[in-house]
């Protein structure tokens, strides 16, 4: 594929002005699919089933089935809703949106128009360099997810020629709100950035509703960022008319939500700049190279000819149903990060890059589980950070928080020092098991018996009498060579402190 | 995004009254996958357009206040509870199924995204 040409992001930001627009589609987390008893793919449990396991004569769209609303998945939209600050509509219908397309059998999606279920809110999304933007939200509304296409064959595919798609309907059904903003206005350098910290927080929310299971990378969540520059005009004059916008899909992860705004800012700034226009049509984001491509235009494809859905009845929440959810609803996550603040006892900074990181709820679940809060900060944007970074996945992904707190505690306990850790760790990212696990399987606990230790230390401190001589003298800090010799014996699984104070009490024995 | 999204339809607001054209009908053919000749085209414009002007009549009556119905039946919050049922088996799911591979099913090859 032919490379885009960029344009400076300093420079695209001094001739335009970017405006953004979001979809994010969660898949919710209820037992059973939207519409259909089939169990739920997105469930907490739901797993990854063999193809086509996970199916009803409704999600295949079979003659004579038809669909039943499922009313966890209501409740569930409405908390959602309430904790996007939207209005909950009294009354609100499903519609058909109408397109032929094989991941959904029956041609069209069931799906909500003109009356969604949630309208009018706003999320607080907090900014990398601290400041608080108000993202509007236009609506949330019900649906249900697609099956699965797979490609095969073509000039690469095991058949020669022959191109064909494999369906495996088991996601088609899955219950689905897809929150939709308005156009976002005045992010300006911050477009990346906001875009990224945005999803974040729906994320956040999510979690926090136990709604979703909100993985990104399985796609429980995923977003469409949409992207438009329009040319700066003096102050005083006419706001200039807004850009042709491009709908970037595909972006399965915080960072690529952040890269993919960037690279499309970019991207267009270098063909408006030439004179040349944006074509509307859907990109799609490559994770490995960090460029979208284009992807079909935007036009009769998009003729969906939506009409009420007639097999299903209107959804009225009685009033008491509603502030009853209401009532239900987790601290929202803007009065959370400053109770974190407070109660994890951070430096701002240290807060700031937490949540810049992405890792709040991973560090909030690993105090939980019975680290500190400083120590499950420093593995989180530690090393667990860079080895997400290298791999150019999100640090969420690699390790529970369960399982660095059982490190943080084999540290502080002394099984372990800070350099085995980082190798259990690695150990424990291989899926070699928990600390605990890995720890005995590759037999990297610290040495602990003072034996073994004493036995090594007498033997550094006779081949080293000069040494020896030094710190008998008092030059405690002669000890140092011994140490080292010492620790290396040992492989590096001794704690040094240990091996330190043994070293000061040999010497005066020898 | 509201940025090019279509506004909520609102009750009363009539559809301009438009002739339908031959050019509308062959586009909503296209749409629904329905291959027509130029005669049954010609004929449905005809009967498409007295089908907008008999609904146009309705629309004149249902002014804002008469609230849209989509349904006959006055029910409303109709649902399941969420528990797990009977599924398919595999080998039912792909049984009407032109051609599959044992798990799932094989259709022609769509150009575009992957989904």
């Amino acid at each position: 594929m032919a490379k885009a040409e960029l344009m400076d992001f300093d420079k695209a930001l001094e001739m335009f002005e970017p405006v953004l627009g979001f979809e994010v589609h969660v898949e919710l987390n209820t037992k059973t699919k939207m519409f259909s008893d089939a169990p739920n793919p997105a469930a907490a449990d739901g797993g990854t089933g063999e193809p086509n396991t996970m199916i009803t004569p409704v999600d295949l769209g079979l003659p004579g089935s038809l669909p039943v609303v499922n009313e966890q998945a209501v409740k569930y939209s409405i908390s959602l809703g309430l904790a996007l600050g939207c209005e909950i509509a009294p009354s609100s219908r499903f519609a058909r949106k109408n397109y032929f397309y094989p991941d959904l059998a029956k041609n069209y999606q069931i799906s909500q128009y003109d009356e969604p279920i949630a309208f009018d809110g706003s999320v607080e999304v907090e900014l990398p360099d601290g400041t608080l933007f108000e993202v509007p939200i236009e609506r949330a509304h019900m649906e249900e997810d697609a099956g699965k296409l797979t490609h095969v064959g073509g000039a690469t595919g095991r058949i020669q020629g022959a191109e064909y798609s494999l369906v495996d309907y088991n996601r088609a059904g899955v219950p689905l709100v897809e929150i939709v903003t308005k156009t976002i206005f005045g992010a300006e350098h911050n477009a990346p950035e906001l875009a990224k910290a945005y999803v974040a927080a729906i994320r956040d929310i999510v979690i926090g509703l136990g709604i979703s299971e909100a993985r990104m990378e399985r796609g429980n969540l995923r977003c469409d960022a949409n992207v438009s520059l329009r040319p700066r005009t003096a102050p005083g004059e006419e706001p200039a008319p807004l850009g042709t916008r491009t709908e970037t899909k595909n972006v399965n992860s915080l960072r690529s939500v952040e890269r993919a705004i960037r690279y499309e800012i970019q991207r267009q700034a270098a063909i408006l700049a030439k004179g040349g226009t944006i074509i509307q049509e859907t990109r799609h984001w490559h994770e490995d190279t960090g460029v979208t491509s284009a992807g079909r235009p935007k036009s009769d494809a998009d003729d969906y000819r939506y009409f009420p859905e007639p097999d299903l009845l209107p959804v009225e929440p009685s009033r008491e149903l509603i502030e009853e959810l209401r009532a239900a609803l987790p601290e929202a996550p803007a009065v959370r990060r400053r109770r974190l603040k407070e109660a994890w006892g951070f430096t701002a900074l240290e807060f700031q890059d937490v949540v810049n990181s992405g890792l709040l709820s991973e560090v909030e679940a690993t105090t939980a589980a019975g680290a500190s809060a400083h120590a499950a900060r420093k593995w989180w944007t530690g090393e667990i950070a860079r080895i997400a970074n290298d791999r150019g996945v999100d640090a969420g992904t690699l390790v529970s928080p369960a399982h660095v707190s059982e490190l943080v505690a084999m540290v502080e306990d002394g099984e372990l020092t800070d350099r085995l850790a980082r190798q259990v760790l690695e150990g424990v990212i291989a899926g070699e098991g928990s600390p605990q696990e890995v720890t005995k399987a590759r037999g990297l606990a610290v040495v602990s018996d003072d034996g073994a230790l004493v036995a090594a230390i007498d033997e550094a401190l006779q081949s080293q009498p000069d040494v020896l001589q030094k710190i008998r003298d008092g030059k405690v800090q002669a000890a140092g060579a011994v140490i080292g010799a010492v620790m290396k014996a040992m492989k590096g699984q001794a704690d040094a402190a240990r091996v330190r104070e043994l070293v000061l009490e040999r010497a005066q024995q020898q | 995004m509201s940025q090019n999204s279509t506004g909520p339809i609102q009750p009363g607001q009539a559809a301009p009254h438009e002739q339908i054209t031959t050019e509308q009908v062959s586009h909503l053919a296209s749409l629904a996958r329905i291959a027509l000749t130029p005669e049954e085209i010609e004929r449905l414009t005809g009967e498409l357009g007295a089908i907008v002007d008999s609904i146009a009549k309705v629309s004149e009556i249902a002014t804002p206040d008469v609230p849209a119905t989509s349904h006959p039946i006055p029910l409303s919050n109709v649902f399941r509870d969420d528990v797990v049922g009977e599924t398919l088996t595999t080998e039912q799911a792909l049984a009407g199924a032109p051609e599959h591979d044992g798990s799932r099913f094989a259709v022609s090859a769509i150009l575009g995204e992957e989904q």
